[in-house]
């Protein structure tokens, strides 16, 4: 698990991995909102825990396809099918590598970027908490939706249609924590349900993405 | 542990392709399937490598023993020849013992990024991860697809000499000669009837 982790992550980093794609997509979004909505600074701080969550989640959306269609493409899947290594295992670690490759480096760069959008100074600490906690949902919930539509031609569409009705919780408790601790309000609540939404997807996904896998494989 | 496949019944798409296949395949030997395209060779050597169920009858070898090799090689073209060898060693934890270059005459290659290689040499990588990682029942599918002469005696040579001598076993599915005075099973006399199980769906197939 550990190889194929080190190998995932090492195809990212190199000529066409496509790692900072997820990164590089937030950053226009965010530099271009303030742009399209207007310097009015009250509004975009209002605007803003929701702008970045909704930009964190397609970030993340963006880069879902690749997670399992390389390797079906070139054959590795049904080899690494084969290999001692137990499916539920690939799956567990392509979703950790999508996490490092997409939602770690969001979750850095979102303090930086909330100042564009003029984020309460009390909401920094809430916005990196939050998308800590929530992006791996995001990955893990991902790679179950890759791992359904792999082997389907343009199968990115009827994905992100499967993806994202699974991601609308993590999109609403992760928002409303970032709200609350713009306001100044106890945001804890909203924090432990998004840790709970990524714990049981950590625990339920890898197995339910190794049986989509089986069947794909076929 | 010997293969024994007995009253193989084998499915593509839903519908029975092979059935009745029965061999035994002892320790050190190989078996060669033979048949026209279309026959069913590699839907059988799937069902030996459990990537699909089988309709019925049993397959038996010793556990965790098996690696099956496609069409497609699974190589990385962005990792290095020995990179791509060493992520297979550590997924089967096992080492890339150092005479695999030689065997599969990719000594001089080893530095070279796969996405450089040309196709006979991806393939000559792709065998050479059966080199590495140790398994004792190797499902063979056209192993020998874009190699040139030299290569596939190169391949013979290493299945007789590293492999089979050393107890293996090798299912092969290849429509040349690969010298290996291996038995072979043609495979047209277990073609399925077209109203077998599942004939309901041949109108729409």
């Amino acid at each position: 698990m550990i190889a194929l982790l080190r190998r995932d992550l090492a195809l990212a980093v190199r000529a066409g991995g496509g790692f900072g794609l997820g990164l590089a997509f937030f950053l226009i979004v965010i530099v271009l909102v303030p742009l399209g909505v207007g310097p009015d600074a009250t509004l975009l701080g209002a605007i803003a825990p929701g702008m970045l969550w909704v930009a964190a989640l397609l970030a993340a959306l963006l880069s879902l396809d690749r997670i399992f269609a390389l390797d079906f493409e070139d054959g590795s899947l049904p080899l690494l099918a084969t290999s001692p290594l137990p499916l539920e295992g690939v799956a567990l670690a392509k979703g950790v590598a999508h996490w490092i490759t997409t939602g770690l480096p969001l979750t850095i760069a979102a303090p930086a970027l909330g100042f564009l959008l003029n984020l309460q100074p009390s909401a920094y600490v809430w916005l990196f908490a939050s998308l800590a906690l929530g992006t791996p949902a995001l990955s893990m919930i991902g790679t179950f939706g890759a791992a359904l539509t792999v082997g389907l031609r343009r199968g990115g569409l009827l994905m992100s249609l499967l993806v994202l009705p699974l991601y609308l919780p993590t999109l609403i408790f992760g928002a409303e924590a970032v709200r609350r601790g713009a306001e100044g309000l106890p945001a804890a609540t909203p924090l432990l349900m998004l840790a709970g939404i990524t714990l049981g997807a950590f625990a339920l996904l890898p197995v339910a993405a190794s049986a989509a896998l089986r069947v794909n494989l076929r | 542990m010997d293969l024994e496949v007995r009253d193989l019944t084998v499915a593509r798409g839903g519908a029975p392709v092979l059935s009745g296949v029965s061999f035994v395949v002892p320790q050190g030997q190989a078996l060669v399937l033979r048949g026209p395209n279309g026959i069913g060779k590699t839907t059988l050597l799937r069902s030996l490598a459990g990537l699909q169920p089988a309709l019925s009858g049993s397959v038996s070898f010793g556990a965790e023993t098996s690696a099956y090799a496609s069409h497609a090689d699974g190589i990385k073209a962005q990792l290095t020849v020995v990179e791509n060898l060493v992520f297979w060693a550590d997924i089967y934890g096992a080492t890339v013992p150092d005479t695999v270059y030689d065997a599969f005459d990719l000594r001089d290659l080893q530095a070279r990024f796969a996405g450089t290689l040309s196709a006979g040499q991806k393939r000559r990588l792709g065998l050479a991860r059966l080199g590495v990682i140790g398994r004792k029942v190797l499902f063979l599918d056209e192993p020998t697809v874009s190699l040139d002469g030299f290569s596939v005696k190169l391949f013979a040579k290493w299945l007789r000499g590293s492999h089979l001598a050393q107890g293996g076993i090798a299912v092969i599915a290849t429509h040349i000669d690969l010298g290996l005075d291996a038995p072979e099973l043609e495979l047209t006399p277990f073609k399925s009837a077209p109203d077998a199980t599942g004939g309901a769906d041949e109108a729409f197939l």
